[in-house]
């Protein structure tokens, strides 16, 4: 099972290596996204340093969703997907595999590269430090809702926007308590009881999300 | 006629039921409301607190209450119809959903109106009216997926799938006022304890939320109308329906 | 009763505007639902009359 997991995994990562630059978009979009608010709302810190939180955190959520239908789209494309579906290998453990490297590509750049925000944001250090955690167990719970979104519209026309109005509710724990952790923080509280609800809230979606989403591949080739 | 627990799966009977007892929803529902309205504006006393602002109650409670219900209801007749390939369901629930998204729309709106007078503001993003919101948009959610699919069994079945993932919604709409601090306030009617709410409006309200159950099946039979024609049960719907005599269960994982 | 003419019927002590703007808002979205479901009924029937013309 393992085996199959990061073989998926590996190819999954191969191919997003041939197309450099597609899978840097949502990183992209991120940092132009997050620079955007403060030309928009005014460069005064304060203002700056309250609204961090939130703006990291949106603009971290959208930057997922954008990259997160090609995690199907090519390979439904050529037929590949088809013959994972038609497979004898559990559809759970590939669907795990392709979320994982959606991950690697597009999360754990968007973890790294949000502290050096957080300083265009004039955070506090111990802010950055929370939100960067929170961001660490934040994306992967983005990308496992944006698998199950990206399997229920395959294929559809509007299938983009569509999964946007989908997914962006679900993700809503995550942003709550996300932020809620950077602000108890700023507010010189311990954020403890909120990244125990976020590593929850991931170990929650880990368990239903892949079977979710292989469900929805089945639905959605049928 | 011979009633089996399935009679009514097949669209044609199920139609012709609705028929049948639509006028009697109708009179139900407006029995029930016109009471409910009476026993509310001409029998329960002015409130001490709020004054005549709280009698939006009558309205408010309800419609939340069905909010969550009908929710709850669709997506049970949604996995049914997926689990089971039962048309009926599938249609049942993607009947439901605009009558429970204008019912989330009522109970925030009629919120937001009462909240203006008594809390000093319109809204508020207390744990409460967000998972509300939440709900509706989960609502338009289901309803923008399915019309989205062409192929009618493939948008059942994916509706079916996003609204049981949604159901964890319901219980921390319901809970909310008890796990967090909110400004909405906490329950006044439990299964345990004697209400906190004088027995006049309570009655009202009670009266009030039986008669927006009749007014939701009324609404949910006509709609039912896919290809309910009286003259060939058999054959009526399963074009569209692309069922496969011979396929096998199938292993979603 | 509660009141003693229509007048202060309508003022509801204060808060009229709040209580029949939620009452006007309930009946305004229950009519859009009926003729939304009249609606989605004569489209109903009227794509079975095709349909059974030609099947």
């Amino acid at each position: 099972m393992i085996g199959l997991l990061l073989a998926v995994t590996r190819r999954d990562l191969l191919m997003a290596r041939r197309r450099r630059m597609e899978a840097l978009l949502p990183l992209g979009f991120f940092v132009v996204a997050a620079g955007l608010f403060p030309i928009g709302v005014g460069p005064e810190s304060q203002t700056l340093r309250q609204i961090a939180p939130g703006v990291l955190w949106v603009c971290a959520l959208l930057a997922a969703m954008l990259s997160v239908t090609q995690m199907f789209a090519s390979d439904h494309h050529d037929g590949s997907l088809e013959q994972m579906v038609l497979a004898p290998q559990p559809l759970v453990v590939v669907v795990a595999g392709k979320v994982l490297a959606h991950w690697l590509t597009s999360g754990i750049p968007l973890v790294l590269t949000a502290p050096l925000i957080g300083v265009l944001f004039d955070m506090r250090a111990q802010s950055i430090v929370t939100l960067t955690l929170t961001l660490l167990l934040g994306t992967p719970i983005l990308s496992l809702l944006g698998a199950v979104g990206a399997a229920l519209t395959l294929g559809l026309r509007s299938g983009a926007a569509l999964m946007f109005l989908l997914v962006l509710p679900l993700t809503v724990p995550a942003l709550i308590f996300g932020t809620g952790a950077v602000g108890a923080v700023d507010a010189g509280l311990s954020a403890q009881a909120h990244m125990s609800l976020l590593g929850a809230l991931l170990i929650l979606t880990l368990l239903g999300a892949p079977l979710a989403a292989a469900a929805a591949l089945r639905i959605s080739l049928d | 006629m011979n009633l089996r627990p399935n009679t009514f799966a097949a669209p044609s009977r199920f139609y012709a039921m609705a028929g049948t007892l639509t006028p009697w929803f109708w009179a139900a529902a407006l029995l029930f409301g016109l009471t409910g309205l009476y026993v509310g504006f001409a029998i329960a006393p002015t409130d001490f607190q709020q004054g005549d602002a709280y009698r939006i109650i009558f309205i408010h409670v309800p419609a939340a209450w069905m909010s969550m219900l009908i929710y709850l209801v669709l997506a049970f007749w949604a996995a049914w119809g997926w689990m089971l390939n039962a048309r009926m369901a599938s249609m049942y629930a993607r009947a439901l959903a605009p009558t429970g998204a204008l019912f989330t729309f009522i109970a925030l709106w009629t919120g937001a109106l009462w909240g203006k007078p008594t809390w000093g503001t319109w809204w508020v993003w207390d744990a409460r009216l967000t998972s509300e919101f939440i709900l509706l948009l989960m609502y338009l959610g289901y309803i923008a997926l399915t019309e989205a699919i062409d192929d009618p069994r493939r948008a059942a079945n994916a509706g079916a799938l996003l609204a049981l993932v949604g159901v964890v919604n319901i219980p921390i709409i319901y809970f909310s006022v008890r796990w967090w601090n909110t400004l909405h306030q906490g329950a006044t009617i439990s299964m345990t304890a004697a209400p906190k709410m004088v027995s006049t409006m309570l009655t009202a309200m009670l009266l009030m939320t039986s008669a927006s159950g009749p007014i939701v099946s009324r609404w949910c039979s006509p709609a039912l109308g896919r290809s309910c024609s009286s003259r060939n049960p058999t054959t009526n719907g399963s074009r569209d329906w692309n069922v496969d005599p011979l396929a096998r269960r199938r292993r979603y994982t | 009763m509660n009141w003693t003419s229509l007048d202060e019927f309508l003022y509801m002590g204060g808060y009229g505007l709040y209580v029949w703007g939620s009452y006007a808002a309930t009946l305004v979205v229950m009519s859009v639902e009926a003729v939304l479901v009249r609606k989605r009924l004569q489209a109903a029937v009227g794509a079975l009359g095709n349909s059974e013309a030609s099947g």
